[in-house]
C-alpha cells in the first residue's frame, strides 16, 4: 500500500518540501484566534439578545411576543454558533476515522466487545446513508460479525452530531448526555440481539459470494491543515444544508415559547398518558427528518409539559430509524431481518421511553 | 489516454466528484474517458465503503469525500 502525500490544493513539488513546522504552527495559531473570538462572542449572545428585544424593537418583558421575539433572537445565533463549532470539532476527528480502519478494527472481534466498539465507532466514523449498502458489505465480507455491523449501523446515523450539539444548546449537558448514552446502549444491545437471533442467512445471498476488495483503496497522509480544511468542509456541507431548518424549527420553538400556555402538552404527551411512549415511536418511525428540523420542536413540545421520556423516543425513531435507509438496505437485507431490525431497534426505543418517564 | 471512473450510488456527491474530475482532466489537457459506475458489486470489488470513490486507470485514488479540481488536477499528474 503508498501512502498518498497530503492533497492539498496548492500542492506542487516545490511547496512539499516545504511543509514544515511553520505551517502548521500558523494553523494552529490560527485555530486558536478562531476559538478564542467564538467564545468571546458566545459570551455575549444573551446581553445582544436582551439589547436587541428590548431596546432595538421596543419589545415589552412579560409579553408574549417580548417573550418568543427574545427566544428566537437568543436561540439562533447560540445555536448556529455551537453547530459551527461542533460540526468542525467532529469533522476534524472524523479526519482520523475512516471505515477501512473501522472494518480493521471490527473484523474478526467477539460479539459483545465488538458491539460496543462498532457502536463508538458508529459515532465518529464519517458515514452518510448512500454508503450504507457498500459499508455492510465491506464489513460483513471481511469477517466482521452480523450483529457488530447492525451495531455500527444504528449508533452511526441516531447519534448524530447535530442532534447532540442542538440537545446540549437547548437543554443542556444532561439531555444531550442521556440522548447520547441510550443512542449507544440501543445500539449495542440490539446489535447484540441481532448476533443472537442468528439471521446470517436472512441477508441477501450474493453479498456473501461479493468480493470484497480490501487492500485497494490507499491510505490518505494528512497533516493539520487538512484536517482542517475537512473541518471547514464539514461546516460548510452540514451547517450550510441545516441552517434554514434549525431558524425554523426556532422560529416554531420560540412562537410555541411565547404563545402557548404552559402544560398544554401535558395531556397529550405527558407522563400519565401511559400509550405516549409507543405513541410517538409508532409516528416517528416511518418519519425522517435531520436533527436539526425536528429538535427545536422537540423543545417546545418539553417546555409545555411533554414527559421527557416520550419526546426522546420520538426524537430517536425519527431520526435513528428513517424510511428511505432501510428502501436502501433492501438491496442487501431481506424483508424478514429487515421486519427484525426496525423491531429491535423501536422496542429498544419504547424501553428508553418508557424508563425516563417513569425515572424523571 | 487515463480511464477515469467515479463510483458511487448516483447521489450528488457522485455527480460533483463527476464534474470536478472532468474539469481538471480537461484544464490538464489530457486524453480521457469518464465513466460512473453505479454498480454495487463494482464498488464492493475496488474496496470502497464509503462512496463516491475515483479511479484512474482501474486504481483506486480517492474515496469517501469530493475533491477540489485542483486537487484532482494534482493527483492526475
Amino acid at each position: 500500500m503508498t501512502t498518498e502525500t497530503c492533497p492539498v490544493s496548492e500542492a506542487s513539488p516545490k511547496n512539499e518540501a516545504q511543509k514544515t513546522p511553520w505551517r502548521s504552527i500558523r494553523t494552529i495559531a490560527f485555530l486558536g484566534a478562531g476559538l478564542v473570538a467564538w467564545w468571546l462572542v458566545y459570551g455575549q449572545l444573551l446581553n445582544l439578545a436582551n439589547w436587541i428585544t428590548f431596546h432595538v424593537l421596543q419589545l415589552n418583558a412579560g409579553t408574549h411576543l417580548g417573550s418568543a421575539v427574545l427566544f428566537f433572537v437568543y436561540e439562533v445565533p447560540k445555536v448556529l454558533m455551537l453547530l459551527l463549532l461542533v460540526v468542525f470539532g467532529v469533522g476534524i476527528i472524523r479526519s482520523f476515522f475512516t471505515p477501512e480502519r473501522t472494518r480493521q478494527l471490527l473484523a474478526g472481534k467477539s460479539e459483545a466487545a465488538g458491539n460496543v466498539l462498532a457502536a463508538l465507532l458508529g459515532v465518529v466514523t464519517p458515514f452518510c446513508s448512500c454508503s450504507a449498502v457498500p459499508l455492510f458489505i465491506g464489513f460483513v465480507t471481511t469477517g466482521v460479525p452480523l450483529g457488530v455491523t447492525f451495531s455500527f449501523l444504528i449508533s452511526a446515523p441516531m447519534v448524530n452530531e447535530v442532534a447532540l450539539v442542538l440537545l446540549f444548546g437547548l437543554f443542556g449537558w444532561r439531555v444531550a448526555a442521556i440522548y447520547a448514552s441510550t443512542g449507544l446502549l440501543i445500539a449495542i444491545v440490539a446489535g447484540w440481539t441481532i448476533g443472537r437471533l442468528r439471521m446470517e442467512k436472512h441477508v441477501e445471498q450474493w453479498v456473501y459470494a461479493t468480493q470484497g476488495g480490501s487492500s485497494s483503496v490507499q491510505e490518505e497522509n494528512i497533516d493539520w491543515a487538512a484536517r482542517l480544511r475537512l473541518g471547514m468542509e464539514a461546516v460548510r456541507e452540514i451547517v450550510g444544508k441545516v441552517w434554514l431548518f434549525v431558524m425554523l424549527g426556532i422560529a416554531v420553538g420560540a412562537g410555541i415559547h411565547g404563545y402557548v400556555p404552559e402544560n398544554f402538552m401535558a395531556s397529550i404527551m405527558g407522563k400519565g398518558a401511559w400509550w405516549s411512549v409507543p405513541l410517538a415511536v409508532l409516528i416517528g418511525v416511518p418519519m425522517y427528518s435531520n436533527a436539526a428540523g425536528i429538535i427545536p420542536v422537540v423543545q417546545a413540545l418539553l417546555g409545555k409539559g411533554a414527559a421527557l421520556g416520550t419526546v426522546l423516543a420520538f426524537m430517536m425513531s425519527v431520526i435513528g430509524l428513517s424510511l428511505p435507509e432501510t428502501v436502501i438496505l433492501r438491496k442487501v437485507l431481506r424483508p424478514q431481518l429487515i421486519a427484525v431490525f426496525v423491531g429491535v431497534v423501536a422496542t429498544g426505543i419504547l424501553i428508553v421511553g418508557y424508563v425516563f418517564n417513569l425515572l424523571l | 489516454m487515463k480511464i477515469l471512473q467515479v463510483l458511487g450510488p448516483g447521489c450528488r456527491n457522485c455527480t460533483r466528484l463527476a464534474e470536478n474530475a472532468e474539469a481538471a482532466a480537461k484544464a490538464l489537457g489530457i486524453e480521457y474517458t469518464l465513466e460512473k459506475v453505479s454498480d454495487i458489486e463494482a464498488i464492493v470489488k475496488a474496496g470502497i465503503m464509503k462512496t463516491p470513490g475515483l479511479l484512474v486507470d482501474g486504481k483506486v485514488i480517492l474515496s469517501g469525500r469530493v475533491p477540489s479540481v485542483e486537487e484532482i488536477k494534482a493527483l492526475l499528474q
